[in-house]
């Protein structure tokens, strides 16, 4: 007995990870809230409106209106549903994402911390399972609600999802070719050294980048949900809360996503100048190291916005032969490529 | 710790696995799909506590993201009312019963050889660039027959599904 309680005594790396944890959640939430009221003002913008003002100072505070809508609107379980997969599918749209973010380095250092929560050696392919269990979500929405459209939505997202999962796997390839390691802590080291990996591998960031619009489902790729084909696809039975769960998990995956291409092509929380490449020396180093993450994190998030507000959807054999047919090889070209260009390089 | 965790994921990954095959309160093929993947998640668990980052990763991204979505993609598209009235039949039975006889008898052969106690840390262990190398230089053989036995049934499969050959 007493060694099994010893062996569950904690060292003082458990509580720094879980305030790390906290800290990650703590500033993901409020995030996510904060894009889905950029996504509103954006949108009013790109068409002429003025979008949600009214709520607090410029409108910032909608986002809690909003919630608190989510929360007080009847909850309703339509009778044809599977009722264990109905309440499951919510849940499992939103945890993947913030398991995305445990390996993404956010900051370098603040006193003896590093800002990671797990500085993982496989850290990327860590992503790209939990990125892959996404899926899981949808899939089972559009399997709970036991009507027609909601499942086409459901086959349509996994058919979709493994497909670009592919092409994005194989984009980041070359990434590792050069950087020699899994550990995004080591990528962030190499491009601080090395220039950013965007300059040396644009083809793979552009595939990574279009991939990513497929996997979170955003315009020109939402055709799990399509509104106008398919009645908002996999959560067309869904309402209140369990809707906004979708809908947030949606904005938390382009948040996991958005952090993994900064820290994959961007350098993470480096910028190339001031001696703003080295780990902080201080904390308020380490405080300006994180808003820089947050800040090119943000300019993704703009760009996903933007983008859904200016293109049309694609048709989706269009989606599937541009995954299959272009950037696959694509992909494949670029690792050998990349490969033989190192061999040649190294003599 | 690790003993806990140890006991504590090798119970979920039998308990699971128990539970795709013999699930005593649904037959729906779906609920066995969604069991399997977290049999496959809890013993991507065990590999971590073994330190194989690598393959743990792996079998995540392989078998619970990508094979378990695909059997969900068939078993939503084929007729569940008929699956789930389906009752078991002799061939199937006997088929079930030998093929895991054998696998039984793989794993205990291997257990009786294998010497108990901590052994030489393997040596996957650690970076994915000894795994590589591993992989690249003593285990060349065996790699490369996987990979023509996966390009067979890859082969396999394109010519089975296609309608009419031309």
């Amino acid at each position: 007995m007493e060694a099994l309680w010893q062996s569950l005594t904690l060292p003082p790396a458990f509580w720094y990870g879980l305030l790390k944890i906290g800290l990650a959640i703590g500033i993901l939430m409020p995030l996510i809230a904060l894009a889905v009221l950029a996504e509103r003002r954006i949108s009013a913008a790109i068409q002429d409106r003025i979008g949600p003002n009214r709520v607090g100072p410029w409108g910032l505070l909608q986002p809690l209106a909003d919630g608190l809508k989510f929360l007080l609107k009847e909850d309703f379980t339509p009778g044809h549903v599977r009722k264990a997969y109905f309440w499951l599918a919510p849940a499992a749209a939103m945890v993947p994402p913030f398991l995305t973010v445990a390996v993404i380095p956010f900051g370098s250092t603040m006193g003896s911390q590093n800002m990671v929560i797990a500085d993982l050696n496989v850290g990327i392919l860590y992503t790209f399972g939990i990125v892959s269990l996404s899926v899981y979500g949808i899939v089972l929405a559009g399997y709970a609600s036991n009507s027609k459209y909601p499942f086409l939505g459901g086959i349509r997202a996994s058919a979709q999802m493994i497909s670009y999962e592919i092409a994005m796997g194989m984009s980041v390839v070359p990434l590792f070719l050069l950087v020699g390691d899994l550990n995004l802590g080591k990528v962030i080291e190499y491009q601080a050294q090395g220039g950013w990996l965007l300059f040396k591998q644009p083809l793979a960031f552009v595939i990574f980048l279009v991939a990513a619009f497929a996997e979170t489902n955003r315009l020109p790729f939402d055709m799990p949900e399509s509104e106008s084909e398919l009645v908002s696809g996999y959560h067309t039975e869904y309402s209140s809360i369990k809707f906004a769960l979708f809908f947030l998990g949606e904005y938390a995956a382009m948040i996991a996503v958005s952090a993994l291409m900064v820290t994959l092509f961007l350098g993470g929380w480096t910028l190339p100048f001031f001696g703003l490449d080295q780990p902080a020396a201080s904390v308020w180093g380490g405080l300006l190291h994180l808003g820089i993450f947050f800040g090119k994190l943000g300019a993704f998030m703009v760009l996903f916005i933007w983008v859904r507000w200016m293109m049309p959807r694609f048709r989706y054999d269009q989606l599937m032969h541009l995954g299959w047919q272009y950037f696959l090889p694509l992909a494949l070209a670029n690792i050998i490529v990349t490969a033989l260009w190192l061999w040649l390089a190294a003599g | 710790m690790t003993d806990l965790l140890f006991y504590l994921l090798s119970s979920f990954t039998l308990l699971f696995g128990a539970l795709v095959v013999v699930n005593p309160f649904s037959r729906n093929p779906v609920t066995s799909a969604m069991f399997l993947a977290l049999a496959i998640i809890s013993t991507a668990g065990l590999y971590v506590l073994l330190h194989a980052f690598f393959l743990a990763a792996v079998q995540i991204l392989i078998y619970a993201g990508a094979i378990i979505v695909l059997f969900l993609f068939v078993i939503m598209l084929l007729d569940l009312r008929e699956e789930e009235q389906k009752r078991f039949r002799l061939l199937g039975l006997t088929g079930g019963v030998l093929g895991s006889l054998a696998i039984a008898t793989a794993i205990i052969a291997t257990i009786t050889v294998a010497e108990p106690g901590a052994g030489k840390t393997p040596e996957i262990e650690g970076t994915t660039r000894q795994l590589g190398n591993q992989l690249f230089a003593d285990y060349v053989l065996p790699f490369e027959i996987m990979g023509l036995l996966l390009l067979v049934a890859m082969m396999g499969v394109i010519l089975l599904s296609k309608k009419q050959l031309r």
